[in-house]
């Protein structure tokens, strides 16, 4: 697949915090990404058909009301489907629910085919010199 | 100084008279509109009822044609609701019909289909600016593999445009690149597109349709609903609130929309993909006499029945509607057929209105119920325009759109309390055949045709 500097952003599933997503894509702006944002109450395919038409190279997805799990589950297959299987997943925001310890967190999303997951409170800078990475640009 | 305006429909061929200077509405009339003959006879059959002396001094001719099955489109995108819907929004703003929308990489039978539809043009998308640029390229490479007959405008990915030209030069009749329909996702951009269209309508589908002769001879500029269109533009631009047009026609319903439609409450969120600030619809399911039959599978006699102040059989509403259908410029006789037409009529703006419109669901999150908002909100409406036919020779139109009007589903975002007006001449097209070129005469006689209906209680 043609890697480009896409981004596309979204707050997903019912979720409508929206702070944390306009912070996400002035930070991403800046540092030279191109963002194809989606807003709050983003659904799975919204995300797959943006990053389809736009070829991006990363899914940013976010979840802080805490149902990531049930929302977030099958992104990955469904991306296989559309073609895009090796576009880069990221999730973050509140996902850790209940009495789970971010490292179970983080292999259950890794599990369910994302490439990166965060803990509350990551600083956007943080993924991004992951994304830098994993696009080698 | 008189400006003669034709419109060819594909029942009546309408002329209208204006006076450019004072600008006046000097009358109109209509004969049966002949394709066999390239259109010549209905237009010279629909000047004789003017007089020598009245036909003097005409200066300025146009004409907007539908006949011959309109401008017919087939729109290629990637997604559905991406590319796919702006390749389709613009091909309507153009005043167009779309047969047929495909996505993804075309197929042999897609191809085919394509093949046997025959379409006027081909409006080839896909991908947003930077974005994907395989399947645009793949399907240029069928187009062109295939040979298909069909001039083509290509309005996807500006990266992939140069290679798409590549691929399909000589081998579509005509080629034109335009701008991305979809420059980023969900942002629309259909006006250059829309202007290539009209482009290549003039250079190549008025010749390629046998309508050459009458092109030479009387200015055949824009598709027909291109000219409603463009008097809807200036009523909504001179009068800076938003207005709707209904146009009620025999084979198809169409609105027009002018304004952003954004949410009039508060509390919801907008989703879907967005929407022109000006947006046409075309019901080909629902008109008042070729579709009839359609529009009652759709609008059931038993409900329509309901609407009628007395009791009626469905038999006779499903025969009144054969009738009707089949042949030419029938009119309704009767009261009890004048009732008829009138239920029709209002269903059949109702169900054209709810389509167009956007509308809400709710959505239950964890934080409680939430209003989620598709298409645009036209509850704020301030002017409401009725067109075609069956309302202009309508003995109440105004009860007609009224009951057209009626809102039976809070959830459909339609217009809720505009001012009515009728097109009573029945010029709307007319007046936007003039609408670019002389704006100040194209309005005084739009306000004379616009009479004013009071509003929705009245
Ligand atoms: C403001 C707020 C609201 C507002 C939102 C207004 C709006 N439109 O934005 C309202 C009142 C609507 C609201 C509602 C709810 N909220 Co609230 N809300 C908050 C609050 C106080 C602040 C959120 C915020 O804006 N933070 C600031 C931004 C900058 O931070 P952020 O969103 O976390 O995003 C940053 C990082 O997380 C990270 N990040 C986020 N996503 C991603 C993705 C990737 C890939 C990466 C790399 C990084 C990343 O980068 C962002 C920028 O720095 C938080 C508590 C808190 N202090 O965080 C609760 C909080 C998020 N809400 C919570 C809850 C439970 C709800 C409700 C379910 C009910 C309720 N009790 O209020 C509803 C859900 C409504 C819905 N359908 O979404 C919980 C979530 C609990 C959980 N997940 O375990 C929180 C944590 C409060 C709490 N401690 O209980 N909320």
């Amino acid at each position: 697949m043609l890697r480009n500097n896409k981004v596309v952003l979204g707050v997903i599933g019912a979720d409508v915090h929206a702070v944390g997503n306009k912070i996400l894509e002035m930070s991403l702006c800046e540092a030279g990404f191109e963002v194809i944002n989606l807003g709050v109450m983003v659904s799975q395919e919204e995300f797959i058909n943006a990053a389809v038409e736009s070829a991006a190279g990363a899914i940013w997805v976010s979840s802080l009301y805490g149902h990531g799990e049930i929302d977030c589950r099958g992104l990955r297959e469904k991306c296989r489907e559309a073609g895009i299987g090796d576009i880069l997943l990221y999730a973050g925001g509140n996902l850790v629910v209940g009495k789970r310890t971010f490292a179970e967190v983080e292999n259950l999303y890794k599990e369910m085919g994302y490439d990166r997951v965060y803990p509350p409170g990551t600083l956007p800078e943080e993924a991004i010199a992951h994304l830098k990475e994993d696009l080698a640009i | 100084m008189k400006a003669l305006l034709i419109d060819f429909g594909s029942t009546y061929t309408k002329v209208s008279l204006f006076s450019l200077d004072p600008p006046g509405f000097i009358g109109a009339s209509r004969a049966p509109t002949t394709v066999e003959s390239g259109l010549e006879e209905g237009l010279e059959a629909a000047l004789d009822s003017f007089s020598a002396e009245q036909l003097k001094g005409v200066v300025f001719k146009r004409a907007c044609s539908s006949a011959a099955g309109g401008l017919r489109i087939v729109a290629v995108g990637l997604v559905p609701e991406l590319t796919v819907k702006a390749a389709r929004e613009a091909a309507l703003g153009a005043g167009a019909r779309i047969l047929a929308a495909y996505a993804y990489t075309l197929n042999r039978d897609e191809i085919a289909e394509i093949e046997a539809l025959q379409p006027d043009l081909l409006l080839l998308a896909g991908g947003t600016d930077g974005g994907d640029r395989k399947v645009i390229l793949e399907n240029a490479a069928r187009i062109s593999e295939a040979g298909l007959p069909v001039p083509v405008v290509v309005a996807g990915n500006k990266s992939a445009s140069d290679d798409a030209v590549s691929i399909l030069k000589g081998k579509v009749p005509r080629l034109v690149v335009t701008a991305n329909v979809m420059p980023e996702v969900n942002r629309l951009q259909v006006e250059p597109c829309r202007e290539a269209i009209r482009e290549l309508y003039l250079s190549e589908i008025t010749r390629a349709k046998g309508l050459d002769k009458v092109q030479q001879r009387v200015g055949l500029v824009m598709p027909t609903p291109l000219a409603v269109m463009k008097a809807g533009e200036l009523c909504w631009k001179s009068l800076a609130e938003d207005v709707v047009i209904v146009d009620l026609g025999g084979a198809t319903t169409d609105v027009h929309s002018y304004g952003d439609g954004s949410p009039r409450g508060g509390g919801r969120v907008v989703k879907g993909p967005p929407e022109p600030l000006i947006k046409r619809s075309v019901e080909g399911d629902l008109g008042m006499r070729v579709s009839l039959q359609s529009l009652l599978e759709v609008i059931s006699p038993v409900e329509l029945s309901k609407s009628l102040s007395f009791a009626v059989e469905p038999g006779e509403l499903i025969a009144y509607a054969q009738k009707a259908a089949a042949c030419r410029g029938f009119l309704p006789r009767g009261e009890r057929e004048r009732a008829f037409d009138g239920a029709i009529a209002a269903a059949a703006i109702r169900e054209a209105l709810r389509r167009h419109a956007g509308s809400l669901t709710e959505t239950y999150t964890p934080e409680g119920r939430l209003w989620v908002q598709r298409g645009k909100d036209l509850t704020g409406t301030a002017v409401f325009i009725a067109t075609g036919g069956a309302l202009a020779y309508s003995e109440e139109p105004g009860s007609v759109i009224r009951a057209g009007l009626l809102v039976n589903d809070p959830l459909a975002l339609t217009p809720r309390s505009p001012r009515l007006f009728l097109d009573r001449f029945y010029i709307l097209a007319a007046s936007g055949l003039i609408a670019e070129s002389r704006p100040e005469a194209a309005l005084v006689i739009l306000k004379q045709s616009l009479l004013p209906l009071g509003g929705i209680t009245d």
